[in-house]
């Protein structure tokens, strides 16, 4: 690597990686709970199970994104970063922050936890996918500061690209869009209203601009082309990305009390919140095809063009194809949502995060790309993985549609409840589908340890 | 007027050749199916609601539209102008072109503004109507465009008056012109479509 201070990025992958394998075996137990609804009860209800799932991916993709800054930042900037040793004790804050509020989840009633984290001084638990306690919630606030705190001084004292611009926006539009969480009206309308600000503007906003940064920076290492020419995709992308994202959250005001104009509004610019995904498509297949050189890590290069494809199928294509206000208002909060969040994340964020991971952990390893068995076994744990996801998201999408036909369209509608028991086939492959993932995410682990002939040596 | 250099004198010929850098045509693209969106959906709820929408129609001043057409119309020929001066060198003229190009689309957001405070007098607003959420929104959207296509004007004029542009090397100027032609486009399907056609 190029700067001695990179090296803070290893532990925040490596933690990463750990959650996500965590993420995924609260998945697959959820997963069993759709079909044996007594499995792990009392231990482990659904309710809980679901949110460590959650929680646990929107942690471990923040360690990724922490980590990947950490890494780009002093390489952009070219400069050392401000301060390794905050950025390692944040580190280790975050860790077990992240680690108590999870065992937390685990081992105490929800209720009582809340009692216990002081969530009758500031009431702001009890939210999808917001669930932590108050004081976990104000750790991330002290962490994301100090991490912007650095990386912000380190781009201030060096060189100022494209790409670290963008990924500061994200950063900064993460952490202060993270504050609508502390705001919980007591209203219910408002209420919805405002906690997307938070699940909305992230994940349809200011994480674009982070996945961009992101996927632009392994396009510029492992590709050659000019930063001109990566730095102009870049800016139409997140023009585009922002415009439709941000108006888009209207799609969330459908049926919560909000006024109806934003039936129209969200249905609008919603269906064209895919158009900067095709764009991250056709801008890293582009790039690719533009190469001047070819980079020995064959799987980054692997991951950067799968991240392109899996976003634009998950959250463009998924997510359009219950936008529109009149398909919405019987697909709500189906199993076609749980498709669509499902491709989405995977295809967006986490491919994203593993492309960089790709890309930098040889490198902080000491070698430009892992010996050519180990690629091997990194590819197959990608394509187990991605073609997992693919059939999760077709057999969920297969459930809803047969969820929504059941229980919402036909003469005679079925109860919730009835309406699950006839899924079951669907739930079934899922999980099946959802076992090849874990069996890809495997792989993906040992093809770290695999040692090869011919690893090749980095580069200064 | 600028008569040494007229628009209409022969050039080499050469292989066409897109005005502008591809980025932004991606970007126009982009937003040539947001309002072709917009309007398609404005097209569709009028078709079942058309006595509504033809009456609050009539409540609309046709004049200020029309007026803000004009103003729309001449800062692109004003860009146009400004263009073709810079192409020849003509900085200092190229300035003035932006700057008259600039107090039109100035005039048309003091217009529109006009419009929106008697709208507004009259209680009108996105919950109103079906036609007045149309209405709004459209004539909004189109107004943000024209602000960003001002300040877009406002950079290029700086930059013509630092003497940035020559011929050869005109990509930022055709690729700021091309953004206000895009924004005087739409203007040209939105008047007709809300304001007079019934």
């Amino acid at each position: 690597m190029q700067y001695k201070s990179q090296a803070v990025a290893m532990p925040y992958f490596i933690a990463a990686i750990g959650l996500f394998v965590g993420q995924i075996i609260f998945g697959l137990i959820m997963g069993l709970q759709y079909i044996i609804g007594d499995f792990l009860f009392p231990a482990i209800p659904f309710n809980i199970a679901r949110m460590v799932h959650t929680n646990l991916l929107i942690v471990w993709l923040l360690f990724g994104f922490m980590g990947a800054a950490y890494y780009m930042v002093p390489e952009e900037a070219e400069t050392e970063l401000a301060s390794p040793k905050l950025a390692l004790g944040l580190f280790w804050i975050f860790l077990v922050a992240g680690a108590l509020t999870i065992v937390g989840y685990l081992l105490v009633p929800y209720e009582t936890l809340a009692e216990m984290t002081g969530n009758n001084i500031l009431a702001t638990m009890g939210r999808e996918f917001l669930e932590q306690p108050l004081i976990t919630k104000v750790g991330i606030v002290v962490v994301v500061l100090g991490f912007l705190f650095n990386i912000s001084l380190t781009v201030l004292k060096g060189r100022k690209t494209a790409v670290s611009m963008v990924l500061l926006l994200g950063l900064w539009g993460l952490a202060i869009f993270f504050l609508f969480s502390f705001y919980n009206p007591d209203n219910l309308v408002r209420d919805k209203f405002y906690w997307w600000w938070v699940v909305h503007l992230w994940v349809e906003g200011v994480w674009e601009l982070i996945m961009a940064a992101l996927l632009a920076f392994v396009l510029i290492k492992v590709t050659g082309v000019d930063r001109e020419v990566i730095e102009k995709w870049l800016y139409v992308i997140i023009t585009l990305a922002l415009v439709t994202g941000i108006i888009g959250t209207g799609h969330h005001y459908f049926w919560i009390g909000a006024p109806e104009y934003w039936q129209w509004w969200g249905s609008i610019f919603s269906a064209l919140e895919p158009l900067p995904f095709f764009a991250m498509t056709v801008f890293a297949f582009n790039m690719v095809n533009r190469r001047r050189r070819e980079h020995p890590n064959k799987a980054a290069v692997l991951w950067a063009l799968g991240t392109g494809v899996m976003a634009f199928l998950g959250a463009g294509v998924w997510g359009f194809l219950h936008t529109l206000a009149p398909v919405n208002y019987f697909t709500h909060g189906s199993q076609i949502t749980a498709a669509h969040g499902h491709m989405a994340f995977y295809g967006a964020y986490v491919m994203v995060v593993l492309t960089i991971i790709s890309y930098a952990m040889p490198i902080l390893r000491g070698r430009a790309a892992n010996p050519e068995r180990a690629q091997v076994l990194e590819m197959w744990a990608f394509w187990l993985m991605t073609v997992g996801m693919v059939f999760i998201t077709l057999f969920l999408t297969a459930a809803g549609i047969l969820q929504v036909w059941l229980q919402r369209v036909s003469d005679t509608p079925m109860s919730y409840m009835a309406t699950q028991d006839q899924l079951m086939l669907f739930y079934w492959m899922r999980e099946w589908a959802g076992v090849m993932f874990f069996v890809g995410l495997l792989c993906y682990l040992v093809s770290f340890f695999v040692k090869g002939g011919t690893a090749t040596p980095a580069r200064a | 007027m600028n008569t040494t250099h007229s628009p209409a004198a022969p050039q080499p010929a050469h292989a066409p050749r897109l005005a502008g850098d591809l980025a932004i045509w991606i970007f126009i693209l982009a937003e040539l199916l947001a309002f072709g969106v917009f309007f398609a959906a404005y097209a569709f709820t009028r078709a079942s609601n058309v006595a509504l929408f033809d009456a609050e129609q009539l409540a609309l001043s046709r004049n200020a539209g029309a007026l803000n057409t004009v103003l729309l119309l001449t800062a692109g020929y004003f860009v146009v102008r400004a263009v073709q001066a810079a192409e020849h060198a003509a900085d200092r003229i190229a300035g003035h072109w932006l700057a008259a190009a600039i107090a039109c689309g100035t005039g048309f957001l003091a217009v529109k503004m006009f419009e929106y405070a008697h709208a507004f007098q009259a209680d009108i607003s996105l919950s109103s109507s079906p036609f007045h959420m149309f209405y709004l929104s459209l004539t909004f959207f189109h107004f943000m465009h024209v602000i960003l296509g001002l300040v877009i004007l406002i950079a290029l004029w700086k930059n013509v008056r630092a003497g940035r542009y020559r011929l050869g090397d005109m990509n930022g100027l055709e690729t700021g012109a091309a953004y206000w032609h895009m924004v005087d486009l739409v203007w040209l399907v939105l008047f007709p479509l809300v304001y007079v056609i019934h």
